[in-house]
């Protein structure tokens, strides 16, 4: 087989995976929208706060990338941001749970 | 931890974030919902620390220590009237984090598996470009949103000519500078990206308005979760795509409220220029007289009374009034009064940050309504006390077309027998739109600090 055309239809392979994983990416975040859509106009107004303070504490789940940056034993300009990353997601995981579960210890019922 | 175990777990921890916002329906389950998603975080550390791709931990764990440390000492001391400046300040580190591990992506991609230096693929690369985009607006949007929120500079909006035009030419120019990173890996177009869109935060959010915030910290907050999104595309991490998505989702949500709460368009308030941050004079007083009163007044109208309903704003929240008015509540339901509070949706500044800080108060949260739940209540009511609040009871939203807040949803605290309404003086709202309800016959003005006038009222109670 011509060596041009392996190397071709090894690039249309490789481009279809990639946008084969694109389009699964892309399913997940759209049916995510939904389930988000759905379940925020359920939570109840009197909850709106402690909602913004969990979505902030979750939202910093972008940790994950930033742990995967700092994990390298060599230390590069990558491992310092990740290391930043990590820091600065760290005050808002741990201030974000503790400052919803503040709030939340404080709505009681009559009596 | 092999892939498909990996994919496992992050599925789990996604599962949890769910069950947690879903936990905020009711008072009830919310406490264990924040629960679920602290363990829904901390599955996702731990499978992320036990892949082949963290081999050394002495860096990780010093920011970890680091990091929580900071955010501990400040969750638990912070008041409760800060909270809005304090939630302003925690979107801006996930923007800024959002920037740091898109732009260690950039350098080290082989980490991640989306190619080496200089041939990422470039779907990776635009998707990379927009992650760390949105992160730097979020960072410097949020940075201005918080000094506003403290008080820090003016709440005024800070409007200057040529304004839109400026925002959308720095707009078109981020585009081309995608296009042109996404297509060389050029770094020294990546920081232009950053530093555009660094500068482009601070020009979106300084000319807002101090009482538009419940929609900019909204805002915000969508924006943090998009920015999450972004990354979690560039790095092929669904967990990212989905906790991104729920962010965002819900802080769009937040802000379609709060925009409906002063019947303003999205686009409206983000233009800005809207209010002044003290409210001016009012200048069309006129010859018109207000009746003022005393405590003593106050104190005699509310204990004759049957039904009393609070409404507070802002001004509660500022005068730090909450404490005082739930013990005046306390009396009065011991006289056999009954007690319930209204809150607007947009009072305060942020969503649900008058029910925060009754909560706080201990005012049981089945004595506190929104306003489509009380507004019918108001005309069997004998007393209204408004503390702190102004614009959102202002009758001329329901009369006059020509004002500025025609069509905005507002409490009909005028059907009231009687209206106290606790004011320093007779500036008027956010607005500046003159509350024709002051000249009312059946109004009573209390002028004074709210939290002095409430204990003022609470002594002549006793």
């Amino acid at each position: 087989m011509d060596p041009t055309k392996i190397m071709q239809a090894t690039e249309t392979a490789a481009a279809s995976a990639a946008t084969g994983s694109l389009i699964s990416l892309f399913t997940v975040f759209v049916l995510a929208i939904f389930v988000g859509y759905y379940v925020v106009w359920n939570v109840t107004s009197a909850l709106h706060s402690p909602l913004m303070s969990v979505t902030n504490a979750i939202s910093s789940v972008i940790i994950v990338g930033a742990l995967i940056a700092a994990g390298p034993t060599d230390a590069n300009f990558s491992k310092i941001m990740g290391f930043l990353a990590v820091v600065l997601a760290s005050v808002n995981i741990f201030g974000g749970f503790i400052v919803s579960q503040r709030m939340l210890q404080m709505f009681r019922k009559k009596g | 931890m092999s892939e498909e175990l990996t994919g496992l777990a992050y599925l789990l921890a996604a599962i949890c974030f769910i069950l947690a916002l879903r936990g905020l329906s009711s008072p009830e389950t919310a406490r264990r919902g924040n629960l679920t998603g602290m363990i829904g975080m901390a599955i996702a550390i731990g499978t992320t620390l036990a892949s082949p791709h963290v081999l050394s931990y002495t860096w990780i764990i010093a920011g970890i220590l680091v990091g929580g440390t900071i955010g501990t000492v400040t969750a638990l001391k912070i008041q409760m009237t800060a909270l809005p400046q304090l939630v302003a300040a925690f979107h801006s580190l996930v923007g800024l984090a959002a920037v740091f591990v898109a732009t260690a992506t950039l350098y080290a991609p082989e980490a991640y598996g989306i190619g080496a230096v200089g041939n990422i693929l470039t779907a990776s690369l635009v998707e990379m470009s927009i992650g760390t985009f949105i992160g730097a607006i979020t960072f410097t949007g949020s940075i201005v949103a918080f000094a506003k929120l403290q008080g820090l500079v003016s709440g005024a909006p800070l409007v200057f000519p040529g304004q839109h035009l400026l925002n959308a030419v720095l707009g078109i120019a981020a585009i081309v500078l995608i296009a042109w990173f996404s297509t060389t890996e050029s770094y020294q177009a990546y920081w232009l990206i950053v530093a555009l869109a660094l500068v482009l935060g601070f020009l979106i959010i300084l000319p807002i308005g101090g009482a538009d915030m419940p929609v900019v910290v909204s805002m915000l907050n969508s924006y943090s979760g998009w920015a999450a999104c972004g990354i979690g595309f560039t790095l092929g991490n669904t967990l990212l795509i989905i906790t991104g998505a729920l962010v965002g989702s819900s802080g769009a949500i937040l802000s379609y409220i709060m925009c409906k709460g002063m019947n303003r368009s999205f686009f409206n308030v983000i233009l800005g220029g809207f209010g002044t941050e003290e409210g001016v004079a009012a200048t069309t007083q006129g010859d018109k007289t207000v009746r003022q009163g005393s405590a003593e007044d106050a104190s005699f109208i509310m204990q004759n009374a049957g039904k009393v309903i609070v409404v507070p704003g802002y001004g509660m929240a500022v005068a730090q009034a909450q404490h005082a008015l739930r013990e005046m509540g306390d009396v009065l339901k011991e006289a056999g009064v009954e007690v319930s509070y209204a809150i607007h949706p947009v009072a305060g500044r942020m969503p649900g940050h008058m029910n925060v800080l009754l909560a706080e108060a201990n005012v049981p949260y089945d004595e506190v309504f929104e306003l489509e739940e009380i507004n019918h209540e108001f005309s069997t009511a004998d007393v209204v006390y408004v503390i702190g609040a102004n614009d959102v009871t202002n009758p001329a939203a329901k009369t006059d077309p020509n004002s500025p807040i025609y069509g905005m949803p507002i409490l009909d605290v005028e059907k009231a027998q009687t209206v106290l309404f606790v004011k320093r003086g007779m500036a008027s709202g956010y607005a500046g739109v003159d509350n024709e309800l002051f000249f009312r016959d059946n109004t009573m003005m209390l002028f004074g600090d709210a939290k002095k006038m409430t204990e003022e009222i609470l002594q002549s109670l006793g």
